[in-house]
């Protein structure tokens, strides 16, 4: 299977009946191709459909028009392949740190041994930082703590494919930054294929290769697909000093502000099936002053 | 001194006992005013009308006879004079017996009407009219189709802790998270598993709580139906020491429903807190 298009979603819409016998269209036409190892940001106001689209891709919604593929194959419902971190943790509170983790494994593995479940859940614990903290029930971690055992659970079942549906945005930001650090790492070391939503300008920026625009629901469309400039072993700490930086920020920030409004009406000639791949730059250098004579 | 809240409460608990005791002593001490009477008449008036003792049992005559009881708790001297143990031995059986098969029936009920909308909205009629309808009500019916007394308080007992337990497990298992369900879908959990190590943990303390209800109804209940199919048990053997006018044994029998109705509710609670999940 072709690694440039190991997603793609093809046309899908997703309509609901309205009160009068009509639909509400909450979004139409998108079609998106995501490359394989790569991380994919979606943006955009609440209402325009981000969480719907992952799930879909999750397998935990289903499209009333089109279809998405995954490594060759049509999404038919959840699968294995594709994990979710969800955005309120979902942590099941009975069980431990271990447990949570367990049963992701022992749902992927159903003939392995307790031993070897153990072993490999434990091996994704250490990986998120959670050493020590095995035995403990979720009630009794922190936010970001809990958040991390999220990762581990949806890294251990080692998907094709990451879904995060807005993953940090009920965490304070210190441990917003850390946690997106890790995420990065690890998207890094393992190459795992992101699809993740968010409504943090800046976390986009640090984290997506790509970032994808979507205009105001109902009806919404991808305005743009942005091409990250920054280079790929940005850190968070001196990311807004690297000279794209604020170019890309203020495009993204124009975007949300008023043209994701006024989009659908304006641009006439927009392909949805072609979606504009843009690639924001240094501002052109302009002359701002005569000189006097 | 600071002391604990619980050591104060106790003392507190104490102090209230004693104040009723004492009050209940001086309220039945006697009346005092006998009249002269013959003989012969005396010994057909009661010791209210010669000694001007009250009408009432003390809290004296009611300790002595409660030591009687405890002394000799499984006496069997006939139909009609059986030990408070075994009479309480009765009813717990016929409670317990009733109640379990009450949780056979509920909780797999419960766990169909709280995962299916359809069997949900199909049963919600029967359901609605068959659960106010008194489970003394059923008993004739119970008497002419079972034609056995004892097996017939066991049924009331059944169809009276049914109602509780089946709406609290189908609204336990219904009130799933959703975002549990979806990560035992993303993990491509199958239904037997997922209904086992997702749903029933999650509506355990629902179904738990539905339980302890149950149990205290059962055990509302079963007074009532001893009192009414007769023979043995806790019921029974109240109105069988009324027809007797021994309210002694009356005020033994409420003392002893009491103590039993906390213990099975206690033993639910611990149950229930042993299932329950701090979120």
């Amino acid at each position: 299977m072709s690694d440039e298009r190991f997603v793609s979603i093809e046309g899908i819409a997703k309509r609901y009946p309205g009160p009068s016998g009509g639909s509400t269209t909450i979004f139409e036409n998108l079609w998106l191709p995501i490359k394989r190892g790569e991380f994919c940001c979606v943006i955009g106001h609440s209402g325009c459909g981000k969480t719907t689209v992952l799930n879909i891709l999750a397998g935990l919604d289903q499209p009333s028009e089109g279809a998405v593929i995954v490594d060759g194959q049509a999404i038919e419902g959840p699968s294995l392949d594709r994990a979710v971190i969800f955005q309120s943790h979902a942590l099941l509170p009975w069980r431990s740190v271990l447990g949570n983790v367990a049963f992701a494994v022992s749902s992927k593995w159903r003939d392995w041994s307790a031993a070897k479940v153990r072993a490999h859940a434990q091996k994704f614990i250490d990986l998120v930082g959670l050493i020590g903290s095995e035995h403990k029930r979720p009630s009794e971690l922190s936010g970001g703590m809990k958040q991390r055992v999220g990762i581990a659970r949806a890294l251990s079942i080692t998907p094709k494919m990451m879904l995060m549906d807005e993953p940090f945005s009920a965490l304070d930001a210190l441990t917003r930054g850390t946690l997106q650090d890790e995420v990065r790492r690890i998207c890094l070391e393992t190459g795992q294929t992101t699809f993740m939503i968010t409504h943090d300008v800046d976390e986009a920026i640090y984290l997506a290769d790509k970032i994808i625009l979507m205009t105001n629901g109902p009806g919404a469309v991808l305005a743009e697909i942005l091409e990250n400039p920054l280079p790929k072993d940005r850190a968070r700490i001196d990311i807004h000093r690297h000279p794209h930086y604020y170019g890309l920020r203020n495009h993204i920030i124009d975007f949300l502000v008023s043209r994701s409004k006024s989009f659908t009406q304006t641009a006439k000639n927009h392909d949805p099936r072609n979606v504009p791949v843009v690639r924001p730059a240094l501002p052109e250098p302009s002359v701002i002053s005569e000189p006097a004579a | 001194m600071p002391s604990s809240l619980s050591l104060r409460a106790a003392i507190v608990s104490v102090a209230l006992l004693l104040v009723f005791l004492i009050g209940w002593h001086i309220a039945t001490r006697g009346t005092g005013a006998t009249a002269t009477m013959s003989p012969e008449y005396a010994r057909l008036m009661g010791a209210t009308a010669t000694q001007g003792k009250s009408a009432m049992p003390g809290p004296l005559d009611v300790g002595a006879k409660l030591w009687e009881h405890i002394k000799s708790p499984f006496y069997d001297k006939g139909p009609n004079d059986k030990g408070l143990g075994i009479q309480l031995g009765y009813s717990i059986a016929r409670v317990l017996l009733g109640y379990l098969l009450a949780v056979v029936f509920a909780v797999p009920l419960g766990f169909l009407i709280g995962m299916s909308p359809l069997m949900s909205k199909a049963l919600d009629p029967f359901i609605q009219i068959l659960k106010p309808i008194s489970p003394l009500a059923w008993m004739p019916l119970a008497l002419y189709t079972i034609k056995d007394s004892s097996v017939s308080a066991i049924f009331v007992i059944f169809i009276c802790a049914l109602w509780p337990m089946l709406i609290n497990t189908a609204f336990g298992v219904a009130a799933v998270r959703k975002e549990w369900i979806n990560v035992a879908r993303t993990l491509e959990v199958g239904n037997v598993r997922r209904a086992f190590t997702v749903i029933l943990p999650a509506a355990a303390p629902t179904i738990l709580t539905g339980m302890r209800i149950s149990i205290g109804i059962a055990w509302l209940v079963i007074v009532a139906a001893e009192m009414l199919v007769g023979g043995t048990g806790i019921g029974y053997f109240v109105w069988n020491e009324w027809n007797n006018l021994s309210i002694t044994n009356v005020i033994i029998a409420i003392l002893f429903i009491g103590l039993i109705g906390m213990i099975l509710d206690q033993i639910l609670a611990r149950f229930a807190r042993m299932v329950t999940f701090p979120e």
